[in-house]
């Protein structure tokens, strides 16, 4: 299996712990990730805010060179994939707006690779061959599967799992020996693209998540987005501050997740870079 | 009902903002039938000053300047929630990335502008790098918006954890993503 790898900007700094930790599971797994060359952002979240073409053409620039390679795309941030998917639907559907896009970023494109998200990927593998790889089984982690937003709407875009009640890394999360809450906030908003300019909504977006989360049951987070992550982790303490509550939730990154399972080294997982400590729920929680 | 709503705004002779809107997203705003499970669902509706129905509403009858000044239409992060639930088949995300569109080009003063400004800080930075440099990129936000001391703790605490790249990754094709900028954004 091998793929043209779009990190985004992203995996490139603040979620640094979520690329590490995918080319580590994927190694594992027999999944080859070729970085696509010269990569340029797909400017998520903000061109689309702002202009249509720009927020089509940027991501485009990137498919045009992953055609050229000959390989489909995986992209791991949810923001991304979706953006590289809108804009690759937004291309098939309108032949006039490729010719015109191609012409914008100086590349021909067909239209034709395919875009994927890290998670469809593993889903295809199978959780019978995931279990193959578990020597260390998750016992005693009570995981609260956060899927986001970008990940599954809109259906007709994401062509991913269900939008209301996805089931991808549930399963995942069953394969690698934990225990899924059953929760509702699956696929509710954090408020992602405003964590700066409008920090109070995600702070009271990012409450209603956790304090939900804990409620069901929860000792911890699977995020599939580095904006989700950034939100739940990074800004845990803000949030608890502001709400007088205290959460202790380990935000991980599903790939970490299977890292440790797969009994690979917290180090080449960037298990030291999640701000709220992970190591309390795996010494109770991780056996071997 | 399509027919009946159609009908109405031909008579005011307000369609045209309508039109120009539904082109531009590409959404059939005409067929909404104000049910309202778009603000159901919407994770800012809370703190918002008008609701993602009333922008519909307000579009098929002409108000162009109080949606066009709307706090709401800044506030809308595209989680694509209300475009997933809608009966009628609206991509309301869109709608609303048209009508931001649309207030910028007629310079209209965002009534959100710590929203509007980090959008296009966070632009500026991918037209010069190609990538987006967090720490160039907040530095510049914190000036442009005034707001030189909030989250300084999380700036502190992701350095800390080595989550900030110091150097920027500068692309080879800068000259093509510039091109790209200057024939959409930059128009
Ligand atoms: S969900 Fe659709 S039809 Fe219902 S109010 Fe919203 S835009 Fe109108
Ligand atoms: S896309 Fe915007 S308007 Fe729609 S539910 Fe999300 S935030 Fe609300």
């Amino acid at each position: 299996m091998r793929y043209a790898y779009y990190p985004g900007c992203s995996l490139h700094s603040t979620a640094r712990d979520y690329n590490l930790s995918t080319l580590a599971v994927c190694k594992q797994l027999g999944i080859e990730l070729v970085e696509i060359p010269d990569w340029n952002c797909c400017g998520a979240t903000s061109a689309h805010a702002l202009n249509r073409d720009l927020s089509i053409a940027l991501p485009l620039r990137n498919l045009a060179i992953a055609e050229t390679m000959g390989l489909d795309v995986i992209a791991p941030c949810a923001a991304c994939f979706n953006r590289m998917k809108s804009s690759n639907v937004a291309v098939n559907e309108n032949p006039e707006l490729l010719a015109r896009m191609s012409d914008l970023i100086g590349m021909p494109y067909s239209g034709k690779i395919k875009v994927l998200p890290l998670l469809a990927v593993i889903n295809e593998i199978g959780t019978e061959t995931i279990r193959e790889h578990v020597k260390r089984p998750l016992e005693n982690l009570k995981v609260a599967p956060y899927y986001g937003c970008l990940l599954v709407r809109p259906p007709e875009t994401t062509e991913f799992d269900d939008p209301e009640d996805p089931q991808s890394l549930d399963n995942l999360i069953t394969a690698l020996g934990a225990e899924v809450v059953n929760w509702p906030y699956k696929t509710e908003c954090c408020g992602a693209g405003l964590s700066i300019s409008k920090t109070e909504v995600v702070l009271k977006l990012t409450h209603d998540i956790l304090s939900m989360a804990k409620r069901a049951g929860a000792n911890c987070l699977a995020t599939a987005c580095p904006l989700c992550q950034s939100n739940l982790d990074l800004r845990q303490s803000d949030v608890e501050k502001a709400y007088g509550e205290k959460y202790g939730l380990p935000a991980f990154y599903f790939t970490q997740l299977m890292g440790i399972a797969f009994g690979l080294p917290g180090a080449s997982l960037g298990l030291d870079k999640l701000m709220v400590s992970p190591e309390q729920v795996l010494t109770t929680g991780v056996r071997g | 009902m399509q027919a009946i709503a159609e009908d109405r705004i031909r008579l005011t002779g307000e369609k045209k903002f309508c039109d120009e809107i539904t082109a531009l997203s590409g959404q059939p705003v005409i067929s909404c039938y104000q049910c309202g499970e778009c603000t159901a669902g919407c994770p800012v509706a809370f703190t918002a000053d008008i609701m993602p129905n009333q922008v519909t509403r307000m579009v098929q009858v002409g108000l162009e300047e109080p949606v066009l000044r709307s706090r709401m239409i800044w506030l809308c992060v595209g989680c694509e929630t209300c475009t997933t639930r809608c009966p009628r088949g609206i991509e309301l995300a869109k709608v609303m990335d048209a009508l931001r569109e649309t207030a910028v080009a007629r310079k209209i003063k965002p009534s959100e502008p710590s929203i509007s400004t980090f959008h296009k800080t966070f632009l500026d930075s991918v037209e010069r790098m190609g990538r987006v440099h967090e720490i160039t990129m907040l530095a510049e936000y914190k000036l442009r918006s005034g707001k030189l001391f909030s989250d300084l703790l999380l700036g502190a605490r992701m350095f800390l954890k080595g989550k900030l790249a110091l150097i920027p990754e500068f692309l080879k094709g800068r000259s093509d993503i510039k091109k790209i900028f200057n024939k959409t954004f930059g128009k």
